[in-house]
């Protein structure tokens, strides 16, 4: 109810033509069109690389590439919800692989490496927040801030160096599978589904659409919304933390310059592709991962068709500020 | 009188959705003399100006200026003219000069870049001194260092600067003090013996008695009366400001007797002063008073919003502890703010969203939500409340303002807290969702509520109170009860303030 609530579920001209509106009114207008952008690339980059585009070992490679901006654009997704932006995930990420990698060199300990890095996030995530509501600070401003110094604690920590990690248990989380499909995307559907009920069934969840909807209304409501925010970016460091485990296990090492590829970029992009406003208050986990998809796809097709790294960059800038632009234009459309 | 009058509206009217905001209104305006434009709260008078000064566009009639038929597109077409409005906050550049901003848009250059600023500082001396600020203010200060007399005065001097003809004053002495107020007649007057023409909007008695050559009285969007000052006493005025019956859409009130729920004593924030009320179960009270009184503000420190300084809030002889409006729901007390779009809804979520809002243990199991109880909990309020709406599903965004209000309500009554505040609860809302909401507060009372009413609407607080607390300048200045309540009686009490003030 409340995904689909959050915008007006007819547009007719869209629908005429395609096949029963009620399928479409399902699953939102926005996430349709998000489907057929999806279908688009698969088309594209399948009829330019057919020989290897839908080879089951491409689509893992696209799978095991989406892990980790899934799990933190579904973060992302949860952050902007409430009003808020968080650019400090990529350096929580590099800063939870050395920790973990350094708590595995130290105790030997799978479980206690992993609780490091996800608790170093959450611990990350906590500053953002409080920098944000106690201290007053604009959200991109503060965590711009803290992005530039969770990453030097993470060289701190690793002297500059990448730290290995050889507990095999790594390795089994890094390319393992179940059932067939690899450990990290089983990590994705968990992380996705927590998010997605959280958002969508909790009274929690109601509340983080309401804080960031109108922070005003939702405090007159009784709503602590400083909490909220708080907690929201908690969960977001933890999930950064947890991205950071993924990214340990596939490299087997702990980097402090890993996550610094941008990753924050496309875990923005893609929650906007998603169907975030970055007013606040409107946004999906459905509508994020599509959005991951999405990225994934054309990340893919971009490697398979030879596109050169550099414009590679270019194509991923311009996509976040199209998202952008269209997302004005429909609430623009709707308000 | 004079040959032809500098400003002139012919009939116009305007209109506002369903709200006809002025209708038919003709007033001229010659040079050299001051028209005190008075009128309570929604008469008009600031729609009037923006119409002059070409904010908005009259629906029927015209603007005559030098008496031609003239097109105010904008401001800047009004400007051209010599037609100024002053607002009550002065739009000026805080972080800009005293100068720059008074000659701004005729900065004189040397050399064809750079700024002449010896000429500049000439210009702004030579009109600080007109009207004896030299000493004050000095050219190169920071204008967002001056205070809100000295704003007032730098955009009359800009205006002047511009070669004013008609100068609009807009309540100029509602953040003045005395001494400032009184300065600011001097300039008046002087601007007058210059043969400007002046439009002043006051609430203040004793200012309109002073400063006033001809009085024009608006109520409800139309032109009352129109005369020379001295023909008219301060009783007329109020008499004709308000002058019409207390409308009959309010039901006859039972006297209550129950206990006391809400309690103030002494309560001061940074913007009321020693407020003490009670008010038992069952009592509807009315908090009257012009805008800017403080009402809204006594509402925003009971319900925990604004920080007490003094004084304690107590509902059911126990005193709260207010950190927030989360303690003062805790504690039963339930607010409809102001501004239902800014303070009230989530705009972007539905009818059931917002009126279950405040009730998430009734709408849960162990934190997840219960699409069922939900439905039944909302469902409830707006069968109770009669809410047209398509669906509960419906974005709250997509109902009318009358509907909208019935939601905030209902957001409060799934609660059922023990006293009630509505702040503005009518406005923007049409004629019959207002008698609906009108009989609801008095349902509400009857089944043993303690209720709190703000409003600018003079029959509405009547209508409704069982006894009327009249406020000015952040304070509690009288009592009137529904027995003896008169329009004219709270507009006395509302305007004695001044009178004190100004005497």
């Amino acid at each position: 109810m409340s995904g689909r609530a959050a915008r007006p579920a007819r547009r007719p001209g869209l629908v005429a033509g395609l096949g029963p509106a009620r399928i479409i009114t399902t699953i939102g207008t926005h996430n349709f069109s998000l489907l057929i952008a999806l279908g688009i690339l698969i088309v594209i980059f399948g009829s330019l690389r057919p020989d290897v585009f839908f080879l089951t070992r491409n689509i893992q490679n696209i799978g095991q590439a989406m892990a980790i901006l899934g799990v933190l654009a579904t973060a992302q997704t949860i952050v902007i919800v409430a009003g808020a932006l968080d650019i400090s995930v990529g350096s929580i990420v590099g800063m939870s692989t050395v920790c973990i990698a350094t708590v595995v060199a130290w105790t030997g300990s799978t479980t206690l490496g992993i609780g490091a890095g996800m608790a170093v996030g959450a611990v990350a995530g906590m500053i953002n927040g409080l920098i944000v509501t106690l201290g007053g600070v604009n959200a991109v401003i503060a965590t711009l801030g803290t992005m530039a110094a969770f990453r030097g604690v993470a060289f701190i920590i690793s002297n500059g160096q990448s730290i290995p990690i050889f507990d095999p248990a790594f390795r089994v989380i890094g390319d393992g599978r179940l059932f067939g499909i690899q450990i990290t995307i089983w990590v994705l559907v968990v992380v996705a589904t927590l998010f997605f009920v959280l958002m969508r069934y909790t009274i929690a969840g109601r509340n983080i659409y309401a804080v960031g909807g109108n922070p005003v209304v939702a405090r007159l409501a009784g709503l602590n919304t400083r909490a909220y925010q708080i907690a929201v970016y908690a969960l977001s460091g933890a999930a950064a933390g947890l991205a950071g485990m993924l990214l340990a296990a596939r490299t087997g090492s702990g980097q402090p310059v890993s996550g610094s590829d941008g990753l924050e970029l496309q875990a923005i992009t893609a929650a906007v592709l998603g169907g975030c406003a970055l007013t606040g208050g409107r946004g999906t986990i459905v509508g994020a991962m599509l959005g991951v998809l999405i990225l994934g796809v054309l990340n893919n097709g971009m490697i398979l068709t030879s596109v050169p790294t550099f414009y590679q960059m270019v194509a991923r800038g311009v996509l976040l500020i199209a998202a952008v632009v269209i997302a004005e234009q429909q609430a623009r459309r709707y308000a | 009188m004079q040959e032809v009058s500098l400003l002139e509206v012919r009939g116009v009217g305007k209109r506002f959705g369903v709200v006809q905001a002025l209708s038919d209104v003709s007033l001229s305006i010659h040079a050299g003399e001051v028209l005190a434009l008075v009128g309570e709260n929604g008469a008009g008078k600031s729609t009037l100006m923006r119409l002059i000064e070409g904010v908005h566009q009259p629906d029927t009639g015209d603007v005559w200026v030098d008496g031609a038929p003239v097109r105010l597109r904008a401001p800047s077409d009004a400007h051209a003219l010599g037609v100024r409005v002053i607002h009550q906050d002065p739009d000026i550049f805080a972080d800009l000069s005293v100068a720059e901003n008074l000659f701004v848009g005729d900065l004189r250059r040397r050399a064809g870049v750079f700024l002449d600023r010896n000429d500049l500082a000439a210009r702004t001396r030579a009109l600080l001194a007109r009207f004896g600020l030299e000493r004050e203010i000095s050219p190169w200060m920071r204008a967002g260092a001056l205070g809100p007399a000295h704003r007032q005065l730098l955009e009359i001097m800009r205006a002047l600067r511009a070669g004013v003809r008609l100068l609009a004053l807009d309540e100029p002495t509602s953040s003045l003090t005395e001494d400032e107020a009184r300065r600011l007649f001097a300039v008046v007057r002087g601007l007058r013996a210059e043969g400007v023409g002046l439009i002043y909007i006051s609430h203040r008695m004793p200012e309109i008695r002073v400063l006033a050559d001809r009085v024009a009285i608006l109520r409800d969007g139309r032109l009352v009366a129109d005369r020379p000052a001295v023909e008219l006493s301060e009783a007329d005025i109020v008499q004709l400001m308000v002058g019409r019956p207390v409308s009959s859409l309010f039901e006859q009130r039972v006297e209550a007797t129950g206990p006391v729920v809400l309690e103030l004593r002494g309560v001061t924030t940074a913007y009321v002063r020693d407020i003490s009320l009670s008010i038992r179960a069952g009592e509807v009270v009315g908090l009257g008073g012009l805008i800017g009184a403080g009402r809204s503000e006594v509402a925003q420190a009971i319900f925990g919003h604004d920080r007490l300084v003094a004084g304690t809030v107590a509902v059911g002889g126990t005193v709260l502890r207010l950190r927030g409006p989360a303690d003062a729901i805790a504690a039963g007390i339930g607010l409809a703010p102001e501004d239902r779009k800014r303070q009230a809804l989530l705009l972007l979520r539905s009818v059931s969203d917002n009126i279950t809002l405040c009730v998430p243990r009734r709408v849960s199991w162990f934190g997840l939500r219960s699409r069922a109880a939900e439905l039944l909990v909302a469902g409830e309020q707006a069968t109770r409340m009669r809410i047209k709406t398509p669906s509960l599903d419906q974005l709250v965004s997509k109902l009318s303002g009358g509907n909208q209000q019935k939601v905030v309500l209902g957001r409060w009554l799934a609660r059922g807290p023990r006293v009630l505040i509505l702040d503005e609860p009518t406005r923007g809302i049409d004629v019959g969702a207002k008698a609906e909401i009108y009989q609801l507060i008095a349902r509400l009372a009857a089944d043993g509520m303690a209720v709190m009413v703000i409003s600018s609407e003079m029959p509405e607080l009547v209508g409704l109170s069982d006894r009327i607390l009249v406020m000015a300048g952040g304070r509690i200045v009288g009592e009137v009860s529904r027995a003896e309540a008169t329009e004219r009686d709270i507009l006395t009490l509302a305007m004695a303030e001044n009178l004190e003030k100004a005497a």
